[in-house]
């Protein structure tokens, strides 16, 4: 019962939870940058106007590409919060980020090619320190289940510091964040035109904003999975640090200039094994 | 609660200018101005732009350009010329490959003065835009409404 509760909550406050975090996001950049900025809830005004615009299909096969990306993505998150398998969990998101590279691939528009054959380069930078964050937990806690990571006496992050870094380093890729941002070029930079989504317009690319949002929550949750324990106060704690750790990504998508896919490539591979193979190793030998 | 108002966004077009009123349009969103508190964002592509801004006259090189640009937009759309070029063709006016304002090839809701057009009246011009695009996206709605009727009826 408490578990379909929770994936229930989780589809219908995650793009309330996801827009109003998008929302902070736009607020505290402008902050950065000295200027008013939009209110906060200014990405729930864009959706709107979105799903209000006339629909011109570019490729219809682009819809179809759309639709399962964003069921993936709100299976992922919605067996996350149920506590399913975590594997499993990031294998689906996995799948949806698939999905989405097709949508943007079948328009055959340069932009959105780019842009896809970029995320497909993303998806590779980030997939390893996906799949080590799913070992250390199995390490730290000898199961790859999340209710029962989440119900344990121990609090993982104490267990796991180097995989969470390297957790939060990728998150900059997931989050579309400078200076990893090189698929769909955000913001100003606009050498891709909208990148991945350039030939998406009115109802389609709502769609894809809003499971934008659902992402974003089950990435933040899987953040605050480090800190869960069996105590109700580590859920404080969690929500502290999922905070600080979306503050960080603000501070840094406005403090770094844009990178060269090599230079992710490069960078990303080398911090997070190393990071996280270190905390691996050391897991094992004390194990 | 909101309503289209409070969402536009840009598609800027720099035609045959000479890139003053193209500087001006982007100081518009640095931090002086901050046209984004309004909730306008520069989005550079026709597919999800409300509002297209164009500086600069249209020559026989990029009429073409332009009206496409133009019906790359989605329904509901508001057009703004942005500097005397825009809007008639400036001290360009007599020149061989100049056709004249933007209105040559589309038709132009805002006409914005100035050269180059200073930032205040360029967002006065987008603020302007903005109320036109509300009425039309009523319209719109009002239409998209009839064509559902109409269908079920057939
Ligand atoms: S109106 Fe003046 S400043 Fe603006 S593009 Fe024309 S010549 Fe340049």
């Amino acid at each position: 019962m408490n578990m379909i509760l929770r994936v229930v909550l989780y589809i219908v406050l995650a793009p309330i939870i996801g827009g109003l975090l998008e929302g902070i996001d736009r607020k505290i950049s402008a902050r950065m940058q000295r200027r008013v900025g939009p209110p906060i809830l200014q990405p729930f005004y864009d959706v709107k106007k979105l799903f209000k615009k006339q629909v011109i299909i570019v490729s219809r096969s682009q819809t179809f590409g759309l639709i399962p990306y964003f069921f993936l993505m709100v299976l992922t998150g919605a067996m996350f919060f149920a506590g399913m398998d975590i594997l499993m969990c990031f294998f689906v998101m996995s799948t949806a980020a698939t999905a989405l590279y097709f949508a943007a691939m079948v328009t055959s528009s340069p932009y959105a090619t780019i842009g896809a054959n970029r995320e497909l380069i993303q998806m590779m930078a980030y997939e390893p320190a996906v799949l080590l964050t799913c070992v250390g937990f199995y390490l730290a806690e000898g199961t790859f289940n999340v209710s029962e990571i989440a119900a344990s006496d121990r609090t993982d992050i104490l267990f796991m510091p180097g995989f969470f870094v390297a957790f939060v380093f990728i998150l900059t890729i997931k989050m579309r964040k400078s200076p990893f941002d090189t698929s769909t070029s955000h913001h100003m930079h606009q050498e891709l035109v909208k990148g991945l989504t350039t030939e998406m317009g009115a109802r389609n690319l709502a769609i894809f904003q809003v499971t934008e949002w659902y992402e974003n929550v089950f990435l933040m949750g899987v953040v605050g999975l480090y800190l869960v324990n069996s105590n109700p106060m580590s859920i404080i704690w969690a929500i502290i640090c999922i905070m600080a750790v979306y503050f960080l990504e603000i501070l840094i998508d406005n403090t770094s200039a844009r990178m060269k896919w090599q230079d992710m490539m490069k960078i990303t591979w080398i911090f997070t094994l190393f990071t996280a193979g270190v905390n691996l190793l050391v897991l094992m030998l004390v194990k | 609660m909101a309503n289209v108002k409070r969402s536009p966004w840009l598609l800027h077009y720099d035609g045959s200018s000479c890139n003053g009123c193209d500087i001006e349009v982007l100081a518009s969103l640095t931090p002086v101005y901050d046209a984004e508190r309004f909730g306008v964002m520069n989005t550079g592509d026709p597919m999800q732009a409300d509002i297209f801004l164009i500086t600069g006259g249209v020559n026989t090189q990029n009429k073409d350009t332009v009206k496409q640009l133009y019906d790359q937009m989605p329904r509901p759309k508001v057009v703004v010329a942005v500097g005397v070029c825009a809007c008639t063709g400036g001290i360009f006016k007599d020149c061989y490959n100049i056709l004249g304002g933007a209105d040559t090839v589309i038709p132009v809701d805002i006409y914005v003065p100035g050269c180059a057009a200073r930032p205040q009246a360029i967002i006065d011009g987008i603020v302007q835009a903005v109320e036109l695009f509300e009425q039309r996206s009523k319209e719109h709605d009002e239409m998209v409404r009839n064509q559902k009727k109409g269908s079920e009826v057939a």
